[in-house]
């Protein structure tokens, strides 16, 4: 079986992954493996650990409220129901569906906007020699080490000025100046072969259709990549916009929920139907490209 | 410096700007390059910096129209135990520095735990590695609502089988002190488990698999292969998890926001949730400003401590 170190995108200027025990698995002694299967069930144990409360998240959403509550806790609904669904999604003062379209608009005009500015920023200072590249890219090496918390109230004042307090605005714009976005894209312009764009030169191609024509194409993985990380970054993220979306109809999902919490305290069937529709898309995204996202995020940590 | 390709690699054909290699571009190109980002990163990264410092030493009322200057006052204040800063601040700091010491060790050791389990070749391998991983794709609002309904005292799943086994099953897992914490560690490590799993994962397939063979070779045990092989071989990442499980915790918000409310009284009110409180819902900008310096200043100080941590046993090793 193949397994997930043969990544779709190997991360630049990385050896090839030893496979360690590709050969010695095949004639292992019984006492090995007895530790393989008591490994195994360790590992199933823990998964259950993992997905059990997800699963009952689930169930739970399609209860009735008297369900949800009973006791003792029943994993299967009584009676299936959408009631939980229905009136959290009509409802005027907790309008989950109008939260739910903020977070698609703030999440993806956010992962363009990183995707479009971290690629224009990396490709010169991967590619091209100027004057002040040194200071351009310690200034970007600098805010991985600033903690964000140092932001948050200047950041406020700032966006407020703007006049977008109460608006995606202040969740599309503030973070999308994304060091780790130029360093994913610089690393991957680093590993292309310079010979492409000397070539390119010599066809008469200027530096900007080099980049979009011939650079860009190549791109796309890595580009892909970013563009799921920071979408997923952006639909989760929590404290700020509990802070700069007040009114009910601008808020996005995870703000919106502290507002369900608040508003139906014990109605844990309209807050699990508010946690699944929150969770639906993400764990979409997940399933179908878990290894973009987990290899993404692990070479990420490693090779950055 | 030059270019890493030397320009003579092609047959340079008449073109002169071909020979000076990878500068053949004008002057303002790599900055028409960089402008989208630079004006995002100008306004929301490098101005804030400035501005917060200059907040810090006003009066800065977000409400009212004069900020006086007061110098260093808001910074003082939380050294004085008579000021009305004073308390609340060291007391959210003492608790962001409860939940740091109780989950950082947490999240270096059960995550290599798990990794080294799943180090191998075995089926459902990936299965796991991606169940492991789910929890954290679902960011803490999720996550802190659904285990708030979980850990409720009365109807929720924890106490209803910690009874089942014999245990007492009507713990207030949310609203008195030792149980608030144990909740919002563990969850927390449920949470991103796999993230820091999935890095040392990822770092133990890069070990050779000949050191292995030749400590075993050695006569080295498992054990002794653990600290000659695998712990020198992940130092590097190890670093950078360790700084990163630190920052993570240090901004710890959403789990106590919305599973404690900061509570029993204050104990769970972590510093970023004061410093959000005072600055954004009280509109004391300035003294939060403060706050966030400070808690900013002990970050980078804890940050290079483990960089010089690791640095020295490299040293004496080698």
């Amino acid at each position: 079986m193949s397994t997930a170190t043969a990544a779709p995108t190997p991360a630049p200027g990385q050896a090839p992954t030893p496979t360690p025990t590709s050969t010695a698995s095949r004639r292992r002694p019984p006492r090995q493996r007895a530790g393989m299967w008591a490994r195994w069930l360790v590992l199933v144990v823990i998964a259950l650990l993992f997905i059990s409360p997800l699963v009952f998240m689930l169930l739970t959403s399609f209860k009735t409220r008297a369900d949800a509550t009973s006791l003792p806790p029943q994993w299967l609904p009584e009676e299936w129901t959408l009631q939980a669904y229905e009136s959290i999604l009509g409802a005027t003062a907790t309008p989950v569906f109008t939260w739910f379209l903020n977070s698609m608009l703030a999440a993806a005009l956010h992962a363009a906007l990183v995707v479009v500015t971290a690629t224009l920023a990396a490709y010169p200072l991967a590619r091209m020699q100027f004057r002040g590249k040194g200071i351009v890219f310690g200034a970007v090496i600098a805010t991985l080490l600033v903690p964000p918390v140092i932001l948050i109230i200047p950041n406020y004042l700032i966006v407020s000025e703007l006049g977008w307090l109460n608006s995606l605005m202040a969740v599309i714009v503030p973070t999308a100046a994304s060091a780790f976005g130029v360093f994913l894209m610089r690393q991957f312009f680093l590993s292309l072969p310079p010979e492409l764009e000397e070539a390119a030169r010599l066809d008469g191609a200027n530096p900007w259709s080099t980049f979009v024509h011939i650079i860009l194409p190549l791109a796309k993985p890595a580009i892909a990549t970013l563009a799921l990380l920071a979408f997923l970054g952006n639909w989760n993220d929590f404290l700020w916009p509990v802070y700069v979306l007040f009114n009910p109809d601008v808020q996005t999902l995870p703000a919106g929920l502290a507002t369900l919490q608040s508003a139906n305290a014990v109605r844990y069937d309209l807050l699990m139907a508010g946690a699944v529709i929150a969770s639906a898309p993400v764990l979409l995204l997940y399933v179908l490209l878990q290894r973009f996202i987990v290899e993404g995020v692990s070479r990420s940590g490693i090779k950055g | 410096m030059t270019s890493t390709n030397p320009a003579g690699v092609l047959p340079v054909a008449g073109r002169a700007p071909a020979r000076r290699g990878l500068q053949s571009h004008g002057r303002a190109t790599p900055w028409l390059f960089l402008a989208p980002y630079l004006l995002i990163f100008g306004g929301f990264v490098a101005l804030p910096v400035v501005l917060g410092l200059w907040m810090s030493l006003h009066r800065w009322d977000y409400t009212l129209p004069r900020k006086p200057f007061v110098g260093l006052e808001n910074y003082t204040d939380l050294l004085d135990p008579g000021s009305t800063t004073f308390g609340p601040f060291w007391q959210a700091m003492q608790a962001t520095g409860v939940f740091m010491a109780l989950s950082v060790p947490l999240l270096l050791v059960v995550p290599l735990l798990v990794a080294m389990l799943m180090n191998g070749r075995f089926p459902g391998r990936n299965f796991f590695r991606a169940v492991y991983f789910a929890p954290y794709v679902l960011g803490v609002a999720v996550v802190a609502v659904l285990w708030r309904y979980l850990l409720d005292t009365n109807i929720g799943l924890v106490n209803y089988y910690l009874e089942l086994l014999g245990l007492p099953g009507d713990t207030a897992w949310l609203t008195s002190t030792i149980p608030a914490w144990t909740s919002l560690v563990g969850v927390t490590v449920w949470w991103t488990l796999g993230l820091n799993a999935v890095i040392y994962l990822a770092a133990l397939q890069d070990i050779p698999a000949d050191l292995y063979e030749s400590a075993r070779m050695d006569g080295a045990n498992a054990w002794q292969q653990f600290w000659a092989v695998t712990l020198p071989g992940l130092r590097p990442v190890l670093m950078f998890v360790m700084i990163n499980t630190i920052i993570a915790s240090a901004n710890m918000f959403g789990q106590s926001f919305l599973m404690t409310q900061g509570g029993p009284g204050r104990e769970t009110r972590t510093a970023i949730y004061l410093i959000a409180e005072e600055g954004l819902r009280n509109f004391q900008m300035g003294s939060a400003a403060a706050m966030s310096y400070v808690l900013t200043v002990a970050l980078v100080l804890l940050s290079v401590i483990v960089f010089w941590l690791f640095r020295e046993r490299k040293e004496k090793e080698s």
